[in-house]
């Protein structure tokens, strides 16, 4: 009941967060000045017709009144206005969620467990030469931003050694073995930036409780070092580890705008971009409203999973 | 027991008065006392990679203040010729970083490459390694190393006047062939007619040489029945080239001035003082790169700089109000935190470019972004020094002696959190840098029109040419990477050194 009262609280507190968040960021952008209609009659009278019905020209409180009303009861964000003219912007949301998803999710699969098991053995293998070498790769992988990796996969492993295809493949069926091919070099530059930093996390939560006195316990009563670390460390540092591959896995959604955009792949991110340089405010109002309520879910996962997982910080949230 | 016998037995004229005149005091402490710098700064010089780091820094730092006041090219300098001229250390340079690669060139290309060495001098094929037949075993494919500032040649320029004659003027004090007789247009192949380095008899449309049947290279020059150059006007008066019999024409009048051919190697010479040399070689649109990483890397560290110290007055400000009060006021403030670190960085960045990018420019609307948001990391530490401190005895000693709440924190319980502080905004420069070249590589943040460029511009330059001249791809990467990694080896070194319980544990 404890639990259920925080969980409650945190997740209105988050929606209370989000609906501030996206006020302020409907009225700076009703602030701007309104983009040019396109030369179309047709498509001019639609989106004429679509600002009339948004109350354009009304205050704007009131144009956020029918926003609300709009978004909440029908589900819908208006029409792309100086891109993909007329059409309804949550169908195109819809169309470039896919492949995002589905690059982040491969990533998230292939770079886990490695990032894992570096991790464990950076951990054992503390202050010797292994350690040293996981660690200056996991200091430079964390350091160096992740387009620098991409033009480096992507002139390597495309270019050089003509393994892959330079950028994913077109067309739209994703889960094609070609489609997945074209898609190992996005999938390696997202990689490493999650592989360094799980294993930078494993490392220092299992050294953490390696040293831990039920460890010198588990030892004392006869257990091998092997099985000591597999049953009481890995249980123990795990703790932490999971939320954070849980808070992972939400923001897979988020993707990555970069590497999307150098490797073209039609998601979310460069959708995203493009309505910033056209400037399209619906698109914009849309990809925002994911972006923060993305950031903000993971982070609330994140606290939940801690609570659910140790029963210590459960006790504390009660003060 | 002997012992004491024996020390009971020592006579009384054996001892003597110590200290009879002189007063009992201190001794003076012979070591001298390590203050809290001066502890975190020895920690730190046992930390090989942060001391190696903080010197690369300093030395990045260096490249970014000093090369764009000492560089020959200025900011605005641009080349069209020179376009992805490949790096060269120096002008005299040979061998390796000597602007010069290995290629495959067809026939063709060999000739018009040993034509232009014939002519003017500077032979763009610096070594020549092999031949092999092509694929459909036509004709010969030649394996060469290839120099990208000789290979542009000869040129054809339309000077004015003043700035023709300004040019024999040079020709002559200096007796350097810059000019070179004009060549018949009629003749050059039919591919290429507006390439200047067409000066010898071609057959066919692709350009193929057309030799005499002593092999060589049959000029195509244009002649002026009267001996002299630029028409009737004035006589070309100056010098000219091996086997010129006085009748080759070596300009041709147009509207405003003269139509000239000039060795481009040589005409730069002339134009800027120096031989052509880019240390780094020069973007798609002919910018010198080491100037212009250097000026994007200053850009960046003013930028990420300012906005450290800012974030460090603010959120000092803050989260030393909110820890000190705590109670209702922390919660309000902490709320406000939540809401403001919920924005993603991205959007807020965007809002502001839309908003300010016009009225106040692109780079002061960047830097309100990041302030926006950015102190909140040093607030929570801050927040976290406050509550860790304001409790303890000495903070109660200060308050009943009469202190008032601002002396409190910021004489007594402030010094206690300057280590974190000036560790996290350390760690904030990369974090700036980083992200600042996402927004411009992305086009999210377009310098372009500030008069400033940025690593991310030149890096989202650099990828459509990445397969062509990976140079100028590589150079801004390796850049951002050795810096990054160096202010976040640094960044390390520093926390470890401001933390004092690590006190002798390296010993």
């Amino acid at each position: 009941m404890e639990m259920f009262k925080y969980v409650v609280k945190r997740i209105l507190l988050m929606l209370l967060t989000f609906f501030i968040i996206m006020t302020l960021c409907f009225i700076l952008v009703k602030l701007l000045p309104l983009t040019n209609l396109p030369q179309d009659p047709a498509l001019r009278d639609i989106i004429l017709a679509r600002r009339e019905l948004m109350g354009y020209n009304k205050p704007i409180l009131v144009q956020y009144g029918i926003f609300l009303r709009q978004v909440l009861l029908h589900w819908d964000w208006g029409i792309g206005e100086t891109m993909y003219s007329g059409r309804e912007v949550v169908d195109i949301f819809a169309e470039k969620l896919p492949p995002t998803i589905l690059i982040n999710l491969y990533s998230l699969l292939f770079s886990v467990p490695i990032g894992i098991a570096l991790g464990i053995f950076a951990a054992l293998k503390k202050n010797k030469w292994q350690d040293h070498v996981v660690s200056t790769a996991v200091m430079i992988l964390v350091s160096v931003p992740s387009f620098v990796y991409a033009f480096l996969v992507q002139y390597v492993l495309s270019f050089q050694l003509n393994l892959f295809p330079f950028q994913i493949n077109s067309g739209t069926n994703w889960l094609s073995p070609s489609m997945f091919f074209s898609m190992i070099p996005a999938i390696l530059s997202l990689s490493f930036g999650v592989i360094a930093g799980l294993t930078r996390f494993t490392r220092a939560e299992l050294t953490e409780v390696l040293t831990g006195e039920y460890m010198l316990l588990a030892r004392a009563k006869g257990l091998t070092k092997g099985q000591a670390t597999v049953r009481h460390a890995l249980r123990n540092a795990m703790v932490p580890i999971l939320p954070m591959i849980i808070g992972q896995f939400i923001s897979i959604l988020g993707g990555s705008l970069v590497i999307e955009q150098i490797f073209g792949i039609p998601g979310v991110g460069p959708l995203y971009i493009q309505a910033i340089n056209v400037r399209d405010y619906n698109f914009f109002m849309m990809l925002s409203a994911f972006y923060t309520f993305i950031g903000l879910a993971a982070t609330i996962v994140i606290d939940i999973s801690y609570g659910f997982i140790d029963p210590r910080i459960r006790m504390g949230s009660r003060k | 027991m002997t012992n004491k016998t024996e020390i009971g037995n020592i006579p009384k004229e054996k001892f003597e008065f110590a200290q009879r005149e002189e007063t009992l005091h201190d001794v003076k402490l012979d070591t001298k006392p390590i203050g809290y710098f001066r502890d975190a700064f020895n920690r730190f010089k046992r930390n090989k990679g942060s001391v190696v780091s903080a010197i690369i820094i300093l030395f990045l730092l260096l490249y970014a203040i000093i090369t764009p006041i000492f560089s020959p090219y200025s900011a605005t300098f641009l080349d069209g010729y020179y376009s992805t001229v490949l790096p060269k250390i120096s002008a005299k340079a040979n061998g390796f970083w000597d602007g010069a690669r290995r290629e495959k060139i067809g026939e063709s290309r060999y000739d018009y490459y040993t034509a232009m060495a014939q002519e003017s001098g500077y032979n763009p094929l610096r070594k020549v390694y092999g031949t092999a037949l092509s694929e459909d075993r036509q004709s010969t494919v030649y394996d060469v190393k290839l120099d990208s500032y000789y290979k542009v040649g000869c040129q054809f320029f339309d000077l004015k006047p003043d700035a023709y004659n300004a040019l024999i003027e040079y020709q002559n004090k200096n007796n350097i062939q810059v000019i070179y007789p004009m060549t018949d247009a009629s003749k050059r192949p039919s591919a290429f007619t507006n390439d200047a380095n067409y000066w010898y008899r071609t057959s066919g449309t692709k350009g193929k040489a057309d030799k005499d049947a002593n092999g060589n290279f049959v000029n195509i020059y244009m002649r002026d029945a009267s001996g002299g150059g630029a028409g009737d006007i004035d006589k070309y008066d100056s010098l000219r080239i091996d086997g010129d019999d006085g009748t080759y024409q070596y300009a041709v009048p147009n509207q405003t001035g003269y139509r000239v051919r000039v060795c481009y190697y040589k005409y730069f010479e002339y134009v800027n003082g120096f031989e052509p040399c880019f240390v780094f070689g020069t973007t798609g649109n002919g910018q010198d790169l080491f100037g212009a990483l250097a000026r994007g890397a200053r850009f960046s560290f003013i930028l990420a700089i300012s906005v450290s110290l800012i974030n460090m007055i603010i959120g000092a400000i803050f989260g030393a109000i909110e820890g000190y009060y705590g109670g209702a006021l922390d919660l309000i403030m902490e709320r406000f935190v939540e809401i403001l670190s919920g924005v993603p960085f991205i959007i807020l960045a965007t809002l502001f470019q839309f908003h300010l990018a016009n009225k106040v420019g692109v780079v002061p609307s960047l830097l309100f972004a990041f302030v926006l948001t950015g102190w909140i990391g040093t607030a929570g530490t801050v927040r976290t020094q406050f509550y860790r401190f304001k409790h303890q005895e000495y903070v109660l000693a200060a308050r009943t002696l009469g202190a008032k709440d601002a002396r409190l924190m910021f004489r007594h319980i402030f010094p206690n959190s300057l280590g974190t502080i000036i560790t996290s905004s350390v760690l904030v420069i990369p974090g700036v840098i980083g992200t600042e070249s996402m927004l411009s590589y992305l086009n999210i943040v377009n310098l372009e029109g500030s008069g400033t460029t940025s690593v991310g511009t030149l890096l989202s330059a650099g990828q459509g040419l990445m397969t062509t001249d990976p140079h100028v791809l590589l150079f801004p990467a390796i850049f951002l990477a050795l810096l990054m990694i160096c202010f976040n080896l640094f960044g390390n070194g520093l926390r470890d050194a401001f933390n004092p319980s690590l006190r002798g544990s390296g010993e």
